[in-house]
């Protein structure tokens, strides 16, 4: 029988602390960083994709804000100022790993490659998860939070069991670091060295709770040491750096050296969501400062800088992203076909008789209705 | 999509009908309920290399109660393993392996210490199928050991269904019998739905001379374990062995009384209830757990609502105490026994004129 060694002599913990200062590939004034870490600038070509992408993904986010506004949608919950976390992290996965989001990550799922009006279904309201998780390997959008760590863990530690190169990789914000399932999928992930990535966007507020009513810890990342994880601590503006780091935790899970947890710094830009009233706990000024911070603006500066980017290609990228606008506003425009009799078909495999009576009932309470008065 | 993930949903799309191995005609053998989870667990990971059997204690040790004993020696630690000491990790965890293709058997070793798993279970293990409009089937079984009388101290004797039943998607099933132990539990392992599998533990150690088989009642029929003329006794559990020596003690007072054993609590069999207590006229439910709100309200509410017209009498609950399950040496005081359930069939209008009887 094994007799572990208590504590275990061959861990080093020092080695599983993240750095004292984010790493950073690219400043915010588009200057390459002053602490990269072990991290590589990604590629000329991925560099401009994580451009490209993040302009849209931005219009693609004020368009939805704005379409909640009007009642299009039922909900909008922003990710702008979080534009390179949403963009990185998802273009660092390779096709057959797994994403598992949140529901302030529809940018996320846009970048994922899905249709506008499914990566929108939640928010518009028609159905819970508009999309075939199979088909982008995308899990459906968390709302209780923090949840999604243990599916990401569970379906990462199947693909070890089954011998199939996969990742998942987990979204998570800094409120959801304190929710038990994130300590718990920590300690899983850990234990069975199961091939999965954690990226905390730490955008500062949970709803309005700022981070230091959130928790002591010196930082999220952190966190990590407790469960034997390893952790990056990375400017969350830099889309490099989150491409960089969500890439290496992707290629040490896949080599079988177990999970990682990345904390990206940035911020929430917008309110809440469209029904949030940001006024009522936090300052202008606070906002005004991550404006200038903005992770577009400062890898469109490094891209020019160094002739990646010519004024013609942002017009072309500027054009395309007014078509994505456009897209977005006449997806959302159309009518709802949302049908009552689908509300029995999904609750169990086979409706049950109870079920299909319930269903009867339903549909006849609706015929009676639309009947024309006498 | 890849090929890989394809492959894992025809796989998982076809898994209703499972082909259970071939094998020689069995011969009737004593096995007690432990005995008999313990071979469907076997069986099961057996026949099928994408179960697997996980949870705290489950692997050398075998489980609290051994159900789970010589499985991890049998089938590796890649099949049968042991988990942190976290109920939402298990089931969290199992949810995730379930997307990929496996068919995940896990343990609550405890009712009341299934609870931190609560929120997997109800807002995700439940719901995933409908919240994705069937795109995602998650086929986990959650067996909790459930219910009191083995003398245990709080927190080890919960009768913890009423939680599980009042959510949609979420299949509650309890053997009563071994037999019926090792059947359901295949039949729960076999379906595309999650599975909250509870086990009677006073009944572990129970025995009967019977042939372990799948073959049998499907998974959402009840059975009736006694048939019966003058009344129906419905319970489920460990409250089915109960259930029968009442109405063995009743039968030596001229009451004819049928026993019916629910196995599936959710979905509820309304066609088998209906057409017994229609019959009889008259309904008696037993359960352990507290009654106020407790599973026995919905069972009276439904048959009064399809069999009103057929019914003799009020139909009446015999249920435990709404009291916090009571320590060792008082739990007698709060389960229902034999008299007990006497005492309700007694005060079932049997005599119009007797007013004392009401």
């Amino acid at each position: 029988m094994t007799i572990l060694a208590h504590p275990r002599e061959t861990a080093n913990a020092d080695s599983l602390l993240p750095s004292a200062k984010p790493l950073q590939l690219i400043d915010q004034d588009g200057r390459p960083g002053e602490n990269p870490g072990g991290l590589a600038l990604p590629a000329p070509d991925v560099l401009r994709e994580l451009h490209r992408r993040m302009v849209l993904g931005r219009r693609f986010d004020s368009e939805a804000a704005a379409l909640a506004k009007q009642g299009r949608l039922a909900v909008y919950p922003s990710s702008r100022g979080q534009d390179a976390c949403q963009v990185g992290a998802v273009l660092a996965l390779r096709d057959q790993d797994w994403l598992f989001p949140t529901y302030r990550d529809s940018v996320a799922l846009l970048t994922r490659g899905l249709p506008v009006e499914e990566a929108l279904t939640l928010l518009r309201g028609d159905w819970h998860c508009g999309y075939d998780p199979y088909e982008y390997r995308v899990a459906p959008q968390c709302t209780p939070l923090a949840t999604n760590t243990l599916h990401a863990v569970g379906l990462a530690y199947a693909a070890r069991l089954k011998k199939q190169d996969q990742v998942a990789l987990a979204l998570i914000g800094d409120g959801a670091t304190s929710e038990g399932d994130t300590h718990e999928a920590l300690n899983f992930a850990g234990v069975w060295k199961a091939p999965v990535v954690f990226l905390v966007q730490n955008n500062g507020y949970a709803i309005s709770v700022p981070l230091a009513k959130q928790t002591a810890a010196p930082t999220l990342a952190a966190k990590g040491i407790g469960y034997g994880v390893p952790s990056l601590l990375i400017d969350g503006n830099d889309a490099a750096a989150v491409y960089a780091a969500v890439r290496s935790g992707v290629e040490r899970a896949a080599a079988g050296e177990g999970p990682t947890l990345i904390e990206a710094m940035t911020y929430r830009i917008e309110a809440h969501t469209n029904a949030d009233d940001a006024t009522r706990y936090r300052a202008f000024a606070e906002v005004s400062a991550w404006l200038e911070r903005d992770p577009i603006a400062r890898l469109e500066t490094y891209l020019k800088d160094s002739g990646l980017l010519d004024d013609a290609a942002a017009g072309r990228l500027a054009a395309e992203a007014e078509q994505l606008a456009e897209e977005v506003r006449d997806s959302m425009n159309a009518e709802v076909s949302a049908d009552p009799a689908e509300l029995f078909e999904h609750v169990y495999a086979h409706p049950t008789a109870a079920l299909e009576r319930q269903r009867a009932a339903l549909l006849a309470e609706i015929a009676e209705l639309e009947e024309p008065e006498a | 999509m890849s090929t890989v993930m394809s492959a894992a949903r025809q796989a998982g799309a076809t898994r209703e009908t499972p082909a259970p191995p071939a094998a020689p005609p069995a011969e009737a053998s004593p096995a007690t309920m432990a005995s008999a989870l313990n071979r469907a667990l076997a069986d099961s990971l057996a026949a099928d290399d994408r179960v697997v059997v996980f949870g705290e204690d489950v692997g050398a040790l075998g489980g609290v109660f051994r159900i789970t004993d010589g499985l991890a020696g049998r089938f590796g630690e890649q099949r049968v393993f042991d988990t942190p000491l976290a109920e939402s990790g298990i089931v969290g965890t199992a949810i995730g392996m379930a997307m990929n293709g496996l068919v995940p058997v896990v343990e609550m070793q405890f009712d009341a210490f299934a609870y931190p798993a609560f929120e997997q279970v109800t807002s995700h293990l439940a719901k995933l199928r409908n919240r994705t409009r069937g795109r995602l089937a998650l086929p986990v079984v959650i067996r909790v050991p459930f219910g009191g009388g083995i003398g245990g101290v709080e927190h080890h004797s919960d009768a913890s269904e009423a939680y599980y039943t009042h959510t949609p998607g979420l299949r509650v099933v309890t053997p009563g019998t071994p037999a019926d132990a090792y059947r359901l539990l295949r039949q729960a392992i076999s379906s595309p739905d999650p599975v909250l599998f509870l086990e009677p533990k006073r009944r572990y150690w129970a025995k009967e001379t019977a042939v372990l088989t799948m073959d049998g009642p499907p998974i959402d029929q009840a059975v009736i374990r006694r048939p019966g003329r003058d009344v129906t006794l419905i319970a489920y559990g460990g409250m089915v062995a109960t259930a029968l020596e009442a109405a063995e003690a009743a039968a030596a007072e001229d009451w004819d009384v049928e026993v019916i054993d629910l196995r599936s609590l959710s979905p509820f069999d309304d066609q088998t209830l209906t057409e017994s207590v229609r019959r009889t006229g008259r309904a008696v439910v037993v359960h352990e757990a507290s009654g106020f709100a407790g599973y026995g309200a919905e069972v009276a509410a439904r048959l009064t609502e399809q069999c009103f017209h057929y019914l003799e009498a009020p139909i009446l609950r015999v249920t435990g105490l709404d009291i916090p399950y009571p320590p060792p040496h008082l739990e007698r005081f709060h389960l229902p026994n034999t008299d007990r359930i006497l005492d309700a069939i007694a005060r079932l209008q049997w005599d119009e004129d007797d007013e004392d009887n009401a």
